[in-house]
């Protein structure tokens, strides 16, 4: 099995250090967690502005029903709760109180995918992009390293509109794209990011899946001579059809990758955008099948799928194959 | 408004009602009947809201957590100034914004509710927003009985008790009917009080039809300081028209010409 890559955080903790940054200078943002300040790593939030937490204990209708109230009253609201539980147990309220109503609420499901591993199905947001994606008047946002998620933050402090962001636990890299590239401080939300240019095969992926492409895209060009682009697609609504089409109109293979059910999520929407605008390149989903997950870690979980640097070198031969 | 002129209102507002719902042949006929004399009180007597002051922050809210009785919060608003009345010809039509539950994009409606068992919970988020503010807003929503069985209203009630928002003040209208038969058969809601005091509320029970008592007692909040208030106005789904009351085909049942006009006949004599 392999180790993925490690750097300095987790982008849920950037998200923390950021607000953190920001709440200083704006008294209107505030967080309003569901027991869940822990996991959200936002104890030292609590601790620094006491006046800018509203707790409502384990009550996830509760916590998107308040944060529609503050929001209407013009608070830059953060309801900050563990995916799994944002997105299911208090869908009526992001339906209904947050986006048909337009309280601009900013919802951060923590811990998303399978960040929790062995805790299990209970514990796992799989359905989330899915969910969200058929509610009107949302935008969603899974970023991929620390730098997309900063400056993230940073954006949806200022938004008159709902959004979702979307955070992992494991440490990723501050910044996932090639020198080469040039100036790498550049995020806009709704604008996939090129991490990595090549002509032979793209990887869209979002949030931590993102880091197998990457390394899958290393192996690919150093042991197999096949040179892949790979985006952080970390928008999936509204998307970058721009973008898409650009790489579609090349003509090569396209994988898309996500921390999330096959079902409804990154790969679903992007397929739909070609489809309907007449591409037919060979294209592949690569996320969590229509199954029991199976237990483990999320390392184990991911290697199980083959949502790592081997089995994504694996699919990405198999495309190119047929 | 003196009881004398807020009578006459409600008078008028039962005959708008039913005209509107007639026009419409849709509509929540019996609930928008019980609740029509408390928002009377709140829109004559209580709130502080307008057309002239409706973007000011410092006015007060009213979120109808019962959406579904949004008939009764279209003819107060219409006859507040809100829009002209006559929009309301086109209740439930084609291509209306006044559609059978409130929605913000009708002046004068704060949020859209419809779902039941949001409301307490938006206006609990107000009322916080409000503190922090150290503004004087007052924020105020009418439930309806059939809701109370809703879990999110319990989180919601555990939370604003838990934040002391004596600034929220919540209206159940307990006409004790809910579409499927009497709430003591569904689920029962009693002993509510000492539920609702158990939870950190002080609770005051009214007879929802009097106008007196309702102002009364909707101007003298918070009944205690540091405790949001709970006001069991006891109403009768239906009241006003004598074969609608007390009988749970009214809960959504328009009537036909001959019994339309029956109930306006009724109305005009009160």
């Amino acid at each position: 099995m392999e180790t993925v890559i490690a750097s300095k955080k987790a982008n849920q903790v950037v998200f923390s250090e950021t607000l953190e940054a920001l709440a200083e200078y704006d008294k209107d943002i505030l967080i309003v967690t569901s027991d869940s300040r822990g996991s959200g790593k936002l104890v030292p939030f609590a601790q620094k502005y006491p006046d800018q937490v509203v707790e409502v204990g384990i009550a996830e209708q509760n916590l998107v029903g308040v944060a529609a109230g503050l929001a209407s009253m013009g608070k830059k609201a953060f309801a900050v709760s563990p995916s799994c539980f944002l997105t299911a147990r208090s869908l009526e309220q992001i339906k209904n109180d947050v986006c048909y109503s337009d309280n601009p609420v900013k919802l951060v499901g923590i811990s998303a995918g399978i960040s929790y591993g062995a805790l299990g199905t209970t514990h796992h947001s799989l359905h989330d992009f899915a969910v969200l994606r058929a509610i009107n008047n949302i935008t969603i946002v899974a970023p991929a390293d620390n730098l997309e998620t900063e400056a993230l933050v940073r954006k949806a402090v200022e938004m008159d509109s709902p959004i979702y962001l979307r955070f992992g636990k494991k440490n990723m890299p501050e910044n996932l794209k090639d020198d080469v590239l040039g100036n790498a401080n550049e995020f806009e939300i709704g604008k996939g990011r090129v991490l990595r240019e090549g002509a032979d095969l793209t990887f869209i992926a979002n949030g931590e899946t993102v880091l197998p492409c990457k390394a899958a895209a290393q192996i690919l060009n150093e042991k197999h001579g096949v040179n892949c682009k790979v985006v952080s697609m970390h928008t999936i609504k509204p998307l970058d059809a721009e973008l898409i089409f650009e790489i579609a109109e090349a003509g090569q293979p396209i994988i898309t990758a996500e921390e999330h059910s096959i079902y409804g999520g990154l790969g679903e929407s992007v397929a739909s955008l070609l489809m309907q605008n007449g591409f037919s390149n060979p294209f592949k989903i690569v996320g969590l099948p229509d199954d029991h997950t199976v237990s483990g870690s999320q390392v184990e979980i991911f290697d199980h799928y083959g949502i790592t640097a081997n089995g994504l070198t694996e699919t990405a031969l198999d495309l190119i194959k047929k | 408004m003196t009881t004398q002129e807020l009578k006459q209102k409600s008078k008028e507002y039962r005959q708008k009602v039913l005209k509107y719902i007639y026009n419409a042949k849709a509509g929540h006929t019996g609930g928008s009947l019980s609740m029509v004399d408390i928002l009377n009180v709140l829109y004559n007597n209580v709130l502080n809201v307008s057309p002239e002051n409706i973007k000011s922050p410092s006015r007060d809210r009213y979120v109808q957590s019962k959406g579904h009785s949004v008939e009764a919060l279209y003819v107060v608003l219409a006859d507040k100034g809100f829009f002209p009345e006559e929009d309301l010809l086109t209740l439930c039509q084609y291509n209306s914004p006044y559609i059978g539950h409130p929605t913000n994009s009708i002046n004068g409606m704060e949020q859209n509710t419809g779902g039941l068992g949001h409301g307490l919970s938006i206006c609990s988020g107000m009322a916080v927003a409000a503190k922090k503010d150290k503004s004087s807003v007052k924020v105020f929503t009418v439930l309806g009985d059939g809701e109370m069985a809703e879990g999110s209203n319990w989180e919601a009630f555990m939370f604003a008790a838990h934040n002391k928002l004596d600034n929220l003040c919540a209206i159940l209208d307990y006409n004790k009917l809910q579409i499927t038969g009497p709430n003591a058969d569904v689920v029962c809601l009693e002993p509510l009080d000492k539920k609702l005091e158990a939870f950190g509320w002080a609770v005051k029970h009214v007879d929802g039809h009097d106008l007196e008592e309702l102002s009364e007692i909707l101007n003298s909040l918070p009944f205690e300081e540091g405790k949001p208030s709970f006001v069991i106005a006891h109403t009768v789904k239906g009241k006003g028209i004598s074969y609608m009351e007390n009988v749970i085909k009214w809960h959504h049942g328009v009537p036909s010409e001959e019994l339309y006009d029956l109930a306006q006949r009724e109305l005009e004599l009160i």
